[in-house]
């Protein structure tokens, strides 16, 4: 069958299973915007409003499904626009594909109208990226693109295709061997001996921890770490992409760690003598300073990507493996145990940190920012995937709306990109469409992509916004606060009426100013089917504790003070 | 001598598709990760779809070792090996053009060419060509005796590294045929990596 390059291109995602791609029509991708048309009954285009959502979106979908999530894009601006949303999927290892349009071959180098060194550009954000300069070639590798981006650790993978690529003829034959890469061969499998190391490890320590990260939602290992940590009653501490790895109300759980994790995670992790990390990177956000951190504990870790080991932290025992897999070796060799003491120790701690509770304190009738979420979780039924954008909201999400299953929170976590929320919901919610999607943004991330209200309308999509506005940048401001001595420094923000902006768009909406509209403002989202918007008017000046500061020891965290207690 | 040895050298040997951009992709990974280089070379091997590369950094093995697996999770990247780890050779190759005007500076070279796996590879009433092959304190040692003479250009290779007897570092590896026709004349700026 004669084929042009554009009409291979679409043939080539529809047999990845792909059915919407996320993207912007301009002059180097015309042909294939052409080819759409085609297939419009196999493959939804959704027109975004800048490119930054295109990406952002595939991404939202690809966290939310496990599958690809793919955008496309024109060259030259369209590309570059792509590239924060590929660097933000790059850091949370989120399988994307991205198509872009490039200039005609001959034209490539000659500083063309809208052409930009893609390929170039994305090196570095990108898990792989191709630039196809032969239309013989572009089956084989939109299908080595898609392999590439979702086995092994996840990433976004970009393929460049010239105008006249796309508009060539050739008999297309579509390559239905494996994708063969000799140098790319995710681990998956443990030697025996270092599962027998570990094993040494877990049943010689007497105040573990398992650290649980996104690699247990990515390997599907949710199962195999429920027991695990059930039979050795293993307390478990979370990453802030590791939400969902296990049931939050899990009696074993004990909270996120971290800059503004849960105390007790911290301190447990501080007070350890062996820490189980699974599928986490011990960034720099859950660490703080490396010299003091976890000096008591031996360490295991577990990651598919070897580079991982032994980057930040020194461990005893690093395995690179798939976490199903390895975890799967090491079941049926485990030995059942029980450390009642040190669970005893997490829980003073834990109830300690409840005393500290803003949540379970007298607020004076001001609204807050942790009221917000907490009442979202709690007319949501908790059972909603929220997509948080960058900041306070974000680490108040973590906190105040535990998640029961797996990939229902989905935030930026590596690269900490505002304006993600909002698009990535959306991408989310193509996904999922019989989940309830709520985006929970800032006032600051959410006017750096508001744009893409008007494709949720264009859309009709069943999303809800839910804007918690502080007229600040508010974590900046907290910082500033905390470390510049109240310099608020370009953090105050004017924002427009959310609410006639929301009206603009024909978006039905509510203003929420006090704690006694929430139950109702809730249900009035979760009744209209489309898109809605709820202005969240909150306290200016909320503080997110606890907080390690950057760069300061785990355990030395800014508390929030008890009540009667002087801070 | 005038190189300082603070920390001790590794020496990466490194097979990659022969594909263009692949030296890109590496370099942006040194850079990135912020990984000092001694010196790189890529070369061909008797297979014509995979290049070769010695890299040589200044390094402790855990940093090489980082090195290493980082290499390794580009796509490119075939195969990767620390060459410290096992007896291995090293060659590093100079060109080094020198003054050669008068009977002493003549004379003085010529013996010391003598001396060491060098030769005299160009000859002019003005200045000469040597060119040295050898192990990189060799080399340096060579140099120190010319540089008196009058040095007026002069270029290295780079290391270029093999372990030795049976220790093959090669792939099996082929794309597959029928999908991967290979275009050779390639416009887009990055240039073979050869």
């Amino acid at each position: 069958m004669q084929l042009n390059g554009s009409e291979i291109i679409m043939e080539c995602l529809i047999r990845e299973g792909v059915d919407v791609m996320f993207g912007y029509p301009g002059g180097a991708i015309l042909p294939t915007y052409d080819a759409m048309s085609k297939y419009h009954d196999q493959i939804h285009h959704v027109l975004v409003r800048h490119e930054q959502g295109a990406s952002h979106m595939a991404d939202g979908y690809a966290r939310a499904t496990g599958r690809v999530g793919v955008c496309i894009a024109t060259s030259g601006p369209g590309a570059t626009n792509l590239v924060t949303g590929l660097a933000t999927a790059m850091m949370d290892s989120s399988p994307v594909v991205a198509i872009t349009g490039q200039v005609a071959l001959a034209a490539i180098g000659s500083d063309a109208f809208q052409e930009t060194d893609v390929t170039g550009v994305t090196l570095p954000v990108t898990k792989h990226n191709y630039l196809v300069t032969d239309v013989n070639d572009l089956a084989y590798t939109i299908k080595e693109a898609f392999h590439i981006a979702r086995t092994g650790r996840p990433g976004p993978v970009l393929v460049d295709v010239p105008k006249d690529v796309q508009n060539a003829y050739t008999e297309f034959i579509y390559p239905e061997q494996d994708v063969v890469l000799p140098g790319y061969q995710p681990p998956s499998s443990a030697d025996e001996a270092d599962i027998d190391a570990a094993l040494k490890l877990i049943s010689e320590a007497e105040r573990p921890v398992i650290l649980a990260g996104h690699g247990i939602l990515m390997s599907n290992a949710m199962h195999e770490l429920r027991e695990l940590a059930e039979r050795t009653q293993i307390p478990i501490t979370l990453t802030l992409l590791g939400k969902g790895a296990i049931p939050e109300d899990h009696p074993l759980v004990v909270g996120m760690m971290g800059m503004h994790g849960e105390a007790a995670s911290n301190h447990a992790i501080q007070e350890a003598d062996l820490l189980i990390a699974l599928g986490m990177r011990f960034d720099d956000r859950v660490t703080g300073n490396l010299k003091t951190y976890a000096t008591k504990a031996r360490k295991i870790h577990v990651d598919i990507d070897r580079s991982e080991l032994n980057k930040n932290v020194k461990v005893d025992v690093g395995i690179a493996g798939d976490l199903k897999t390895v975890l799967k070796q090491m079941l049926p060799k485990i030995k059942d145990k029980t450390h009642p003491q040190w669970m005893g120790r997490i829980r003073d701690w834990l109830e300690d940190s409840n005393e500290r509770d803003i949540i379970n304190q007298d607020s004076n009738g001001k609204l807050l920012g942790a009221q917000v979420i907490n009442d979202i979780w709690k007319y949501t039924d908790g059972d909603a995937i929220t997509v948080s954008d960058v900041g306070q909201h974000q680490m108040l999400e973590a906190q105040y709306y535990p998640h029961q299953r797996p990939s229902t929170l989905l935030t930026s976590g590596g690269l900490g990109t505002m304006g993600f929320g909002l698009p990535a919901a959306i991408g989310a919610k193509f996904g999922m469409p019989h989940e309830e999607v709520w985006a929970i943004v800032g006032d600051g991330g959410f006017q750096m992509t508001l744009c893409e209200l008007a494709t949720a309308v264009q859309e009709k999509l069943n999303i809800n916004i839910a804007v918690v506005n502080n007229g600040f940048l508010g974590m900046v401001r907290q910082w500033q606060e905390l470390f510049y001595d109240k310099r608020y420094e370009s953090t105050p923000m004017f924002s427009p009426d959310f609410c006639k902006l929301a009206d603009a768009y024909g978006i039905p909406n509510m203003r929420v100013t006090s704690r006694e509209q929430m139950q109702e403002a809730v249900e009035f989202a979760r009744n209209i089917d489309g898109p809605t918007l709820i202005e969240f008017v909150v306290e200016k000046e909320e503080m997110v504790y606890p907080m390690v500061a950057s760069g300061a020891d785990l355990h030395d965290m800014k508390r929030r003070p008890k009540p009667g207690e002087v801070q | 001598m005038t190189e300082q040895k603070l920390t001790p050298k590794i020496t990466v040997v490194a097979l990659v598709e022969n594909e263009p951009g692949v030296l890109n992709r590496i370099s942006s990974l040194f850079r990135r990760r912020g990984f000092n280089i001694d010196s790189l070379t890529v070369g061909r091997t008797h297979k014509p779809h995979v290049s070769r590369m010695t890299i040589r950094v200044d390094a402790d093995p855990e940093y090489a070792r980082r090195i290493a697996t980082n290499l390794h999770k580009l796509v490119n990247v075939i195969d990767v090996k620390i060459l410290d780890n096992e007896p291995h050779i090293v060659r590093d190759l100079a060109l080094i053009k020198v003054r050669n005007d008068d009977a002493e500076s003549r004379n003085t070279i010529t013996e010391i060419c003598e001396r060491y796996p060098a030769r005299i590879i160009d000859v002019g009433p003005e200045v000469a060509i040597l060119e040295m092959v050898g192990t990189e304190e060799v080399l340096e040692r060579f140099i120190e005796e010319v540089r008196p003479v009058g040095i007026v250009e002069m270029i290295r290779t780079g290391l270029v590294a093999m372990g030795r007897g049976t220790r093959i570092h090669d792939t099996e590896f082929k794309r597959p045929e029928i999908a991967h026709p290979k275009v050779d004349n390639h416009s887009n700026g990055n240039g073979r990596i050869i």
